[in-house]
């Protein structure tokens, strides 16, 4: 796999751990939404943390779809999973949380499963498997099929 | 009761984030490799491909409504308990949904790698 692709890997697991965290931080202060009061939900969205959590989101849906162009869901969940690593760094050493042992071996299993995925193909899908090094001609008669 | 609402969030979270994946999953297949067509046919033709597809649309329209119930599932619960519970559930959900619905050959290796990080984003609740 070339380092564009792998790169765009890290980057769906960063952009996504980054926009959680701005969300988690924005709605500690925008308060609690609920059923009853709906409006809260669009004014949840006017909090500055929210609001740039989500274009983190926006970042990760983008690199996220075209991570899936090219690789299978079962490949790209568990290699993308090293955000939650990430997420668990965060909340250390900005949010202050503690890092128990539970946590730490929570960290290792996620590792072993990136490391699981990471070994295999990034993708099964054999008749629509996209490699730029096919031949347009190829890929366009794909296209048709689909 | 406040956890009774927190696992129903939980439960909306992993069903409308798992079909939403799965059937942006197969747009993008349909799509093919974004970047190779995206240097021959340039940005506009490779978005206009993407949002016609219709599988696109239902993949996005199911994971909004995903992230809405994230967004009062973290206000209802703890987020070490909402985030990582759905997580965790989404990627076994995501397995079996990859492997009934978009046919990928889930081996052992997978499978492994889907519990491994279902286990471990589990255990960062804790």
């Amino acid at each position: 796999m070339s380092l564009r692709k792998n790169l765009l890997l890290v980057g769906v697991a960063v952009f996504a751990a980054t926009g959680d965290s701005l969300i988690s931080r924005g709605m500690k202060q925008a308060g609690g939404v609920s059923l009853q009061h709906l409006p809260s939900i669009v004014l949840a969205v006017l909090n500055p943390w929210v609001a740039l959590g989500i274009l983190f989101l926006l970042a990760f849906f983008a690199s996220y779809a075209t991570a899936l162009s090219w690789a299978d869901l079962t490949y790209v969940l568990p290699a993308t999973s090293v955000g939650y690593v990430l997420i668990a760094l965060i909340a250390k050493f900005f949010l202050h949380e503690q890092v128990t042992a539970t946590r730490w071996l929570g960290i290792f299993l996620i590792s072993a499963g990136v490391a699981f995925a990471a070994s295999g193909p990034s993708s099964t899908h054999v008749p629509q498997k996209a490699d730029p090094e096919q031949s347009p001609a190829d890929v366009v008669s794909m296209k048709v099929d689909a | 009761m406040k956890s009774l609402y927190a696992w129903g969030a939980i439960a909306a979270i992993v069903t409308t984030s798992t079909i939403g994946d799965v059937f942006l999953a197969r747009a993008m297949k349909q799509v093919g490799d974004v970047s190779a067509l995206w240097r021959r046919t340039g940005l506009l033709t490779v978005l206009g491909r993407i949002l016609r597809n219709p599988y696109f649309t239902l993949g996005v329209l199911s994971m909004t409504v995903a992230f809405y119930s994230l967004l009062f599932g973290l206000s209802w619960g703890d987020v070490s308990l909402v985030a990582p519970a759905s997580a965790s559930l989404t990627f076994i959900a995501n397995a079996v949904g990859a492997k009934i619905f978009l046919h990928e050959r889930v081996d052992r290796r997978r499978w492994m790698a889907a519990l491994c990080v279902a286990a471990g984003v589990a255990l960062l609740a804790g």
